[in-house]
């Protein structure tokens, strides 16, 4: 099977900037593609290059197979859902929709008939004859993705997608697009620095950071097992034990990180324990969140919200299980 | 702290404290205290004056007596419609909207490098250039264009140079547009008004061209659409504003100049030099008005036209 997207040692700078620092990459076809990283760590500039926007400075970028560098974005067989929606204020929802068929020179009626059936995918069949300006936030995002797919793209682009939406509607659409990527089997590429989403939603998650690919592998993987500092800081804020504070644990000189839900107060069997002063206390719903202070170091841990806890200012031993202590790759 | 904060301003209440006061109190008042001088001169001198314009039309002129007759009728216009002053109409509006049409396509590329790629210094240069031709003088610059025009300047050298003459001459052979040089033809008018007014269209285009986000751009592209049906579908319609805007100055500048027509070109009348003709040496001040009354009703419905296609919010 062909790879959807390849990258072979990509780079794309701006000046000085390394946006986009020699990057190998291979996104799977029917794959849902995540790139996470801050803002400017090249993860968007990855996206344009592969919609055609951004051209390489230094390497090969194919798409199915074929090489795409020099090839413009209206050659590509791949569509972009933006970040701002850009949908085109002079037009209805539906000439939206059917835009790309139009250009591409299909007939009035058979646009509009598939503009509709992909309006109805997003369920917003019937808003064709509104204006841009009428629509809700959420309702422009659907117009967009709708706008992508009636193209029926080999890879759909999507850049922070949900970033504009409020919490409630951006969790219903993370499940509606989940669900969309696997009833069409499109190769989903999205661009978000929001972990939660990109844990999510995606089958991948590459994980950026100053222009460059630190860690890629399944959620999972990358949730529980971080291979840096930046990765188990970024990605659901590990704490993060310097090389002495994790030898006095586990006998191993060298950086290690620890999930704040690894924590309990019951004791167990055979598992290694932190103690401290619990500097602060927070209920957050389902958990209460310790800071608690182990020599010169703040430890964070979520418990249960329930237990028992003694008051801040006193000392408290958490307990957590040897192999949750994940070395990292960082020079001690 | 040892002070104590008291509740209003302790400042000595001055005589213009409180008439600043008694102003903010009132914003009704003040507003109409600033607007006052200009509403008396918009309302008094300049829709006055062009009430008495549109007064004077209705009245006729006396060849015999050289008199104008107080009179109201529809003569004077009625002789405007005469093919000999329609030709004045017909020849001015076509001129306008030529060089309305010519300024819009010479301008748009300008206005869109300006909007698109232009930044910093070049921003500022493209500023510069386009406006410092708007701040020397109007007549200066006209009568450069004749010499550039006449049979011993620039244009016709560089066709001779360039083996071109004949085609120069072959143009300037044709009826209507031609005439013994680029400067005494139609020609020569028209390149000229293209010049005068093309700031103003650059402008308006410009700034339309700003406010289209660059992203709808790249939408266009990511759907496959390429720069020809990006710019036929994307970018003009909604350039269009600008586009509007700009042919309000170019065709009413066009439509109502009198000196351009004057300097360089046929001895054929325009509209404007009408109007100066017939109050001057004439004394058809009737006539001057009605003549002058037709850019105005042209332009009404220019601008209603305009208003429709969204033209002023660009402005």
């Amino acid at each position: 099977m062909t790879a959807a997207v390849t990258f072979r040692s990509v780079s794309r700078h701006f000046g000085a900037v390394k946006a986009v620092d020699s990057v190998d990459l291979e996104i799977a076809e029917g794959e849902f593609f995540a790139m996470l990283g801050p803002s400017g760590s090249g993860k968007t500039t990855c996206l344009r290059l592969i919609a055609g926007f951004e051209q390489p400075d230094g390497g090969e970028i194919s798409i199915l197979g074929q090489s795409a560098n020099g090839v413009p974005p209206w050659k590509r067989h791949v569509n972009t859902v933006f970040q701002d929606y850009a949908l085109f204020p002079h037009m209805t929802i539906l000439d939206n929709v059917a835009y790309g068929l139009m250009v591409r020179g299909v007939d009035k009626a058979a646009r509009h008939r598939a503009a509709e059936e992909a309006l109805e995918l997003v369920k917003l069949g019937g808003y064709g004859a509104r204006r841009t300006g009428q629509l809700s936030g959420g309702q422009r995002q659907r117009v967009a993705l709708a706008r992508a797919l009636v193209n029926k793209p080999s890879v759909l682009l999507l850049d922070e997608p949900l970033g504009a939406l409020d919490l409630k509607l951006r969790e219903a659409m993370q499940e509606e697009l989940k669900g969309l990527q696997k009833r069409l089997g499109i190769t989903f590429v999205l661009v978000t620095h929001d972990q939660g989403e990109a844990l999510s939603m995606a089958d991948r998650v590459a994980v950026f950071n100053e222009g460059r690919i630190v860690q890629s592998g399944a959620p999972e993987d990358i949730y529980n097992r971080p291979k840096t500092r930046f990765v188990a800081d970024f990605v659901g804020s590990s704490n993060i034990l310097s090389p002495s504070l994790s030898e006095s644990l586990s006998g191993d000189r060298r950086w290690t990180s620890l999930r704040p839900e690894a924590f309990t107060v019951d004791p167990g069997n055979g598992r290694l324990s932190l103690t401290g002063t619990i500097e602060a206390s927070s209920f957050m719903g389902a958990v209460r969140r310790i800071a608690l202070k182990v020599a010169d170091t703040t430890i964070h841990a979520n418990l249960p919200a329930g237990e028992p806890l003694p008051a801040e200012g006193t000392s408290l031993t958490l307990h957590f299980a040897p192999e949750a202590l994940n070395p990292l790759e960082d020079a001690a | 702290m040892t002070a104590s904060v008291s509740p209003t301003n302790s400042a000595p209440d001055s005589l213009a404290s409180r008439l600043s006061a008694a102003l903010w109190r009132s914003p009704r008042l003040l507003l109409l205290l600033l607007l006052a001088p200009p509403l008396l001169w918009l309302g008094v001198v300049y829709v006055g004056s062009l009430a008495a314009l549109l007064a004077q039309s209705f009245f006729s002129f006396d060849d015999f007596t050289a008199q104008v007759t107080y009179e109201l009728t529809l003569s004077t216009y009625a002789e405007l419609l005469s093919p000999a002053n329609f030709d004045i109409i017909k020849r001015t509006v076509t001129m306008a909207a030529l060089v309305t049409i010519a300024s819009a396509i010479l301008a748009f590329p300008i206005a869109y490098y300006a909007a698109r790629y232009a930044k910093g210094r070049w921003k500022a240069f493209f500023y510069l250039g386009v406006m410092l031709p708007l701040w020397s003088s109007y007549l200066v610059k006209i009568y450069a264009w004749k010499m550039i025009l006449s049979k011993e300047g620039i244009i016709s050298w560089a066709a001779d140079g360039l083996h071109l003459g004949w085609l120069l001459d072959a143009w300037l052979s044709l009826p209507v547009v031609g005439g013994n040089s680029l400067s005494v033809s139609a020609t020569g008018t028209f390149l000229v008004f293209v010049y005068i007014w093309l700031p103003y269209m650059i402008l308006p285009i410009q700034a339309s061209l700003e406010r289209v986000p660059s992203n709808l751009i790249e939408a266009s592209y990511d759907l496959g659409g390429g720069p020809g049906k990006t710019f036929r579908h994307v970018l003009l319609p909604l350039a269009m504003p600008g586009v509007a805007a700009g042919s309000i100055f170019t065709f009413s500048l066009t439509l109502g100049d009198y000196i351009i027509p004057g300097i360089i070109g046929t001895s054929r009348l325009f509209i404007g030099q009408a109007v100066y003709t017939q109050q001057g040496t004439a004394g058809n001040i009737p006539l001057a008005a009605a003549f002058s009354v037709v850019p105005v009703v042209i332009m009404a419905f220019y601008l209603w036209g305009a208003k429709k296609q969204g033209a002023f919010d660009a402005l």
